[in-house]
């Protein structure tokens, strides 16, 4: 019984960071580059642009569940890929919270980089994508954090992870969900050892982010 | 040979100001040009512009030769043989060499080259037992002799310096001071544009001096006419030390 549930923590555990960590890549690939030319390049709309992805950070999971529902269902306009409850699926609608956290965050930093620095990124030669390049890495500490912001994110959602992951135990269930089932069945003690165990992943994983964050890494 | 900097009626305004208003200017090759003037009268705005960071409103700009939009691919490669240094020390947030190597690498040069590079002007700088500290943890001083060695590694054919030794001790300006020179004396062909405060420094480093007022020149001579007989009675106040503005 003990081993049983060790392997079955174990197992929920290295989902859940498979998940969140996938989402968490895939909306940084997607957010900072993003955020990197919204926030350096002038053009008509920005101001509001900026706002609706502002405004994003508040993004419901429940609807990016239901995005990912609507898009992946049987009777949905994708539901030829059949990825519904599955963890694919679940990476898809985390990753639609993430891509406003990146880009967002992507545009402060960036912003907040003195000019005199990117003047003389430009003065120096740098064409254009090595200067954007060059400005992300003055960037880094902020860019790091949009990552471990996303990731925080992730790892916290149980919404759109129940929604189009199904909670099916040994296939999507995560830690969000596998406390919400065992808080539901009254196996309080099994949620709270759970809870620790989702504080104690999510730690490791900011401390590598805050190395990271420190490192010369370039 | 054709003029590094040429400068035909160059206008640049930002809103209501106009910050050169129909400005010529012409710097040949060998040239130090030392740019002097109150504040605000357009000295910084004309590095900008020739340094091709801004775009003039009006007029005719040749820089090595050749015109472009600033935010054009053409500007990018001009700007490849252009050096630019500012007041305030610029350091990239990185190690004392990867500073130094970061012109070189954009340039594409072979690992080995800018590695040799790189410990040549460690060497001249003294800071090779900085070499892997953050850049930015140094002194003021420190951090222009790096940005100045920064912006000649790569060999520009034109230098632009804006007010660079401004508030810096004596033993650094006369460093630096002394850099420009060896920057010059490598290559004939090479030219510096100085702006500058401080007319002992004009003095000590100019070919030839201007006086900016209002956004453009009000007299450009040689050195020795700027200071003991200049044309214009603001220059001759200006050299006098007389508070004009």
């Amino acid at each position: 019984m003990v081993l049983d549930i060790s392997y079955s923590v174990i197992q929920v555990t290295l989902l859940s960071l498979y998940v969140s960590g996938c989402a968490t890549f895939l909306g940084s690939a997607i957010g900072i580059p993003l955020g990197a030319l919204i926030g350096l390049r002038e053009f008509g709309g920005k101001g509001l642009l900026k706002t609706v992805t502002y405004t994003l950070y508040g993004f419901p999971p429940v609807i990016s569940g239901l995005v990912i529902y609507y898009l992946f269902s049987r009777a949905g306009p994708l539901g030829s890929f059949g990825i519904l409850f599955t963890p694919t699926a679940m990476i898809l609608a985390e990753t639609l919270l993430v891509i406003p956290l990146t880009t967002g965050i992507t545009i402060s930093s960036v912003t907040e980089v003195d000019r005199s620095i990117k003047d003389t990124i430009i003065s120096l030669g740098a064409n254009r994508r090595q200067s954007v390049l060059t400005v992300l890495r003055e960037a880094w500490v902020g860019v790091v954090m949009a990552a471990m912001i996303g990731f925080g994110r992730c790892i916290a959602e149980v919404g759109a992870a129940y929604m189009v992951g199904g909670n099916i135990q040994g296939e999507t269930q995560v830690l969000t969900t596998a406390i919400m089932m065992e808080t539901r069945l009254g196996r309080f003690d099994y949620a709270v050892g759970l809870g620790v165990v989702l504080l104690g992943v999510a730690m490791a994983v900011f401390l590598f982010l805050r190395y990271l964050q420190e490192k010369e890494v370039l | 040979m054709t003029a590094p900097v040429s400068l035909k009626k160059v206008t640049k305004r930002f809103g209501d100001v106009t910050a050169l208003d129909a400005t010529d200017l012409e710097v040949n090759a060998g040239e130090v040009f030392g740019i002097v003037g109150p504040s605000g009268a357009g000295k910084s705005t004309l590095l900008r512009v020739i340094d091709l960071l801004e775009a003039a409103d009006e007029g005719g700009i040749s820089v090595l030769g050749k015109s472009a939009d600033p935010a054009s691919k053409e500007a990018d490669q001009i700007r490849l043989q252009i050096g630019m240094v500012h007041q305030k020390p610029v350091v990239l947030n990185r190690s004392v060499a990867n500073n130094l190597a970061y012109p070189l690498m954009i340039r594409g040069w072979d690992q080995a080259r800018i590695q040799t590079s790189v410990d040549r002007e460690l060497k001249r700088l003294g800071l090779e037992d900085r070499r892997g500290k953050n850049a930015r943890t140094l002194s003021g001083g420190e951090m222009q002799r790096i940005s100045f060695s920064r912006t000649t590694i790569f060999s520009p054919k034109l230098l632009l310096l804006d007010e660079f030794a401004a508030n810096l001790d004596p033993a650094n300006v006369a460093l630096l001071e002394g850099m420009v020179r060896e920057y010059m004396d490598e290559d004939p062909s090479r030219a510096t544009i100085l702006v500058t405060h401080n007319l002992f420094q004009a003095k000590r480093m100019c070919d030839k001096v201007g006086l900016m007022w209002g956004g453009r020149f009000v007299e450009t001579t040689d050195m020795e006419k700027f200071f003991q007989a200049p044309d214009d009675e603001r220059t001759a106040a200006f050299v006098k030390g007389d508070l004009v503005y």
